[in-house]
């Protein structure tokens, strides 16, 4: 990988664990605040569906771990399995894409329909 | 007379530490009863000093588990229960008992172009560096390393990654990028980038804790991840 490529993948990664560091928190409080209301499932569903701004909230939030996740695991199999190169690239990336979609998809059931 | 139990590395990346029995002193340095064994127990020992006062960086070691300049580490700070264990530098290879190979250590300096270039010769001016600029302050933070290898052995990443620079040639590598006067800027950006150059630290802090000299290469490395960061943004960094 192109020693500029590798520059541009660390600062993703800084970026991102920014973005996480924020959501990680809004959630987290967003959370605690919910349950302490006594709020059931379906009712935090009715309050979520169709709500944009926490539609937009998430997917920046799954964005960021779709980008700050394979990078990171990239370094860990590098720096303690040894393994280096395209295929083990090929591998962290297939892990990024699986965790935007999985992301994704919960972020859609959460807030543009029903639960599936 | 009171006595010091000392288990000293015998070999070289193979081998086992031998006990010796050595007399306790006043102010006694970790290098003084390296210099006992050797002239007093076993005249094959080897070990590598020189200046013996903190200034030639030689006589590096890891004592008790942490490396340390061994001339200026006073027994009474690391025995524990009478007991000092003496052992090569970690990271580097070891040639016979306490003395390592450094010469992958100084090729990474060479790597990182830790050398100035210039553009004047000695006909012209002196340049003027104000002692004030923030640029040779961040030289002054950095500039007196003695390339002991403390921090490259004390460094987890040189011990996960081979081919990464360490702390020393990148420590070094920062003081240049500062050098108002240096005329090889972007060659040493594209030589410390990437992953085995300075964005392979974790920033443990390992380096700065253990320098004896009481540098902080991790602070010169973040500079250096900032300015080639910048650089690569900007398009400036060689591919």
């Amino acid at each position: 990988m192109s020693r500029r490529t590798e520059v541009l993948l660390w600062g993703a990664q800084r970026l991102s664990a920014m973005v996480l560091a924020l959501c990680v928190v809004v959630h987290l409080v967003t959370m605690i605040l919910a349950v302490r209301s006594g709020l059931s499932g379906a009712e935090i569903l009715g309050r979520t569906q169709g709500n944009v701004a926490w539609f937009a909230f998430y997917t920046l939030f799954v964005a960021a771990v779709s980008v700050h996740a394979p990078i990171g695991l990239r370094t860990i199999l590098g720096e303690t399995l040894g393994w280096r190169g395209s295929a083990t690239n090929l591998l962290v990336s297939a892990f990024g894409i699986a965790l935007a979609l999985w992301g994704l998809r919960a972020v859609f059931a959460v807030f543009g329909g029903a639960a599936s | 007379m009171q006595t010091l139990k000392v288990k000293v590395w015998r070999g070289t990346e193979e081998g086992a530490f031998q006990e010796f029995e050595v007399p306790r002193q006043e102010s006694q340095t970790v290098l003084d009863v390296v210099t006992y064994v050797q002239r007093k127990c076993d005249p094959t020992l080897a070990y590598r000093f020189a200046c013996r006062v903190g200034v030639c960086g030689s006589c590096a070691m890891t004592v008790n588990g942490r490396s340390r300049w061994t001339c200026r580490t006073h027994v009474d700070k690391v025995a524990e229960d009478g007991t000092v264990e003496i052992a090569p530098l970690r990271n580097l290879p070891v040639i016979k008992d306490l003395v390592t190979d450094m010469k992958e250590f100084f090729d990474k300096w060479a790597k990182a172009r830790g050398r100035f270039s210039g553009s004047k010769t000695r006909k012209d001016e002196f340049e003027r560096v104000s002692p004030e600029s923030k640029e040779r302050k961040r030289v002054d933070a950095g500039i007196e390393c003695i390339g002991c290898g403390v921090c490259y052995s004390a460094c987890d990443v040189v011990s996960w990654n081979r081919d990464y620079l360490g702390p020393a040639a990148l420590n070094r590598a920062w003081t240049l990028v500062n050098d108002v006067r240096d005329t090889a800027q972007a060659e040493r950006l594209a030589a410390v980038a990437g992953d085995a150059g300075c964005h392979a630290c974790h920033t443990h802090l390992n380096c700065t804790e253990r320098c004896p000299k009481g540098l902080s290469p991790t602070a010169g490395i973040a500079g250096l991840k900032r300015a080639v960061l910048s650089a690569t943004l900007s398009g400036e960094l060689a591919d």
